[in-house]
């Protein structure tokens, strides 16, 4: 049975005809070619696949697309079209990342942070990151890059 | 990992709900879908039908309803967790909410999905057996209030009957008593360090008299046996007592009485989780002097 979905995601709205049991994360990288969102786990442990739907940070392997319809979604694509978000910067500048393959799963979680609290201590920041795993570096410079990210918002007052 | 098919119906209402599950007995509900979809990924769960109510605004609330906060079965637990009310009345409530899995699983999984599914890991189920609370479920026939004490009957299993829904859990406010200062609670657990379930979780609520004399206990355990359960051993050497580390310590002792099976994985085996139970037992009675 397909059934048809329509979702905004990054800004974009997007319809098409899904099975049921589509995953999200599966619709926004082999449908809609957003590869940025990455598959880790793939058991709702190690966030990777991290977007935001209707402003909240979730794990788009545990998701259906059905679920999604008529909502808005945010992928790491989504945060800015030249990679300028204070919290890519702050990866880069942090050097917060080595593979780089839980990097867009961090910046999300770490953009739902921000939104529900711009001045987090590194208390609150190792907390939200309870749901996201990193096997290269441990956890410092992304603690790092995160502050860095914060600090420019509080300079800069952009959106996150 | 991908499920098996299924047909998906958003009901827009309780009583559509229960319409659809009534002609399906394979159909499922789905809410957050954060125990149902891993189990249907694994292929352990493949229902025909799933009948998502997650979007129903009659079970979208968190009421303060003056003897009970009344809490609607697709809230998230992330907003129990945030909700200004429970955090002023009942905050080793939201406190435990904040403790389930991580900001991502808060941000989708819902308290009634949570208790439907029973997983004996999971932290809602011991925090409701303390707090005493009970749980509203509608079905065709109408609807039921369900103590906690009843509703988690196995492993995985709960009362609720075929073609039923859960609506509503109801958790007492001890602030609305004559004596609202006079209890003491809190929920502790020593977490699995990626999933974030408990391998042993305690919820503990107390009642404590003027002089520090336990009237009331309840205490409660998930993560050691195949269900929640009150640990009626330790909530009887407690009461009668003054609240105190050397009563904690004695008491914690019959932390597992009640346990019918301990759980023995590649986590924690039988011994250890004993072990950590009586631990956890300890340090949350002790907690309560300082909440």
């Amino acid at each position: 049975m397909k059934i048809p979905v329509s979702i905004t995601v990054n800004g974009k709205v997007y319809a098409h005809e899904v099975e049921a049991r589509e995953l999200l994360v599966y619709h926004l990288r082999d449908r809609l070619r957003l590869t940025g969102t990455h598959i880790g786990c793939d058991t709702s442990t190690c966030g990777a696949c991290t977007v935001h739907i209707d402003n909240k940070a979730v794990k788009s392997c545990t998701v259906l697309a059905v679920q999604a319809d008529g909502c808005d979604v945010t992928t790491i694509e989504g945060l800015s079209g030249d990679a300028s978000h204070p919290l890519q910067v702050g990866f880069k500048e942090e050097h917060g990342l080595q593979c780089g393959f839980c990097t867009p799963g961090m910046i999300m979680t770490a953009s739902d942070l921000l939104m529900r609290n711009p001045d987090p201590s590194e208390h609150e920041i190792r907390e939200a990151l309870e749901g996201n795993i990193c096997r290269c570096t441990g956890y410092h410079n992304i603690v790092r890059a995160i502050q860095y990210a914060a600090k420019e918002f509080s300079t800069e007052v952009v959106g996150c | 990992m991908i499920p098996a098919s299924f047909d998906y119906k958003r009901a827009s209402s309780v009583a559509e709900a229960l319409d659809i599950l009534k002609g399906d007995g394979d159909a499922k509900i789905l809410a957050g879908g954060h125990s149902l979809i891993p189990a249907m990924k694994l292929r352990l769960s493949q229902p025909s039908v799933l009948v998502d109510i997650a979007k129903i605004p009659e079970l979208n609330f968190i009421r303060d309803r003056g003897k009970y906060f009344a809490i609607g079965a697709a809230t998230t637990h992330g907003a129990v967790a945030a909700h200004k009310s429970v955090n002023a009345k009942l905050w080793w409530v939201a406190n435990a909410a904040s403790m389930i899995g991580d900001v991502q699983v808060r941000n989708a999984g819902t308290i009634g999905g949570a208790i439907a599914h029973a997983d004996p890991a999971s932290d809602w189920p011991a925090v409701l057996l303390a707090a005493n609370a009970s749980i509203k479920v509608e079905g065709t026939n109408g609807s039921r209030v369900i103590a906690a004490q009843d509703f988690f009957t196995g492993f995985f299993m709960t009362a609720l009957e075929e073609g039923e829904i859960i609506t509503e859990i109801h958790i007492p406010d001890p602030t609305s008593s004559d004596t609202p200062d006079s209890w003491r609670s809190t929920y502790q657990k020593f977490a699995q360090p990626a999933s974030r379930f408990a391998i042993v979780g305690c919820a503990v609520n107390l009642q404590l008299s003027a002089d520090g004399t336990i009237e009331q206990a309840y205490v409660a355990f998930n993560g050691v046996d195949s269900k929640a359960y009150r640990a009626t051993s330790v909530e009887e050497a407690l009461v009668g007592r003054t609240l105190s580390d050397e009563t904690a310590a004695g008491a914690c002792d019959g932390a597992t009485a009640q346990a019918e099976l301990i759980m023995s994985d590649h986590y924690a085996d039988e011994v250890y989780r004993e072990h950590l139970a009586k631990v956890i037992c300890k340090r949350a009675i002790s907690a309560c002097m300082y909440d």
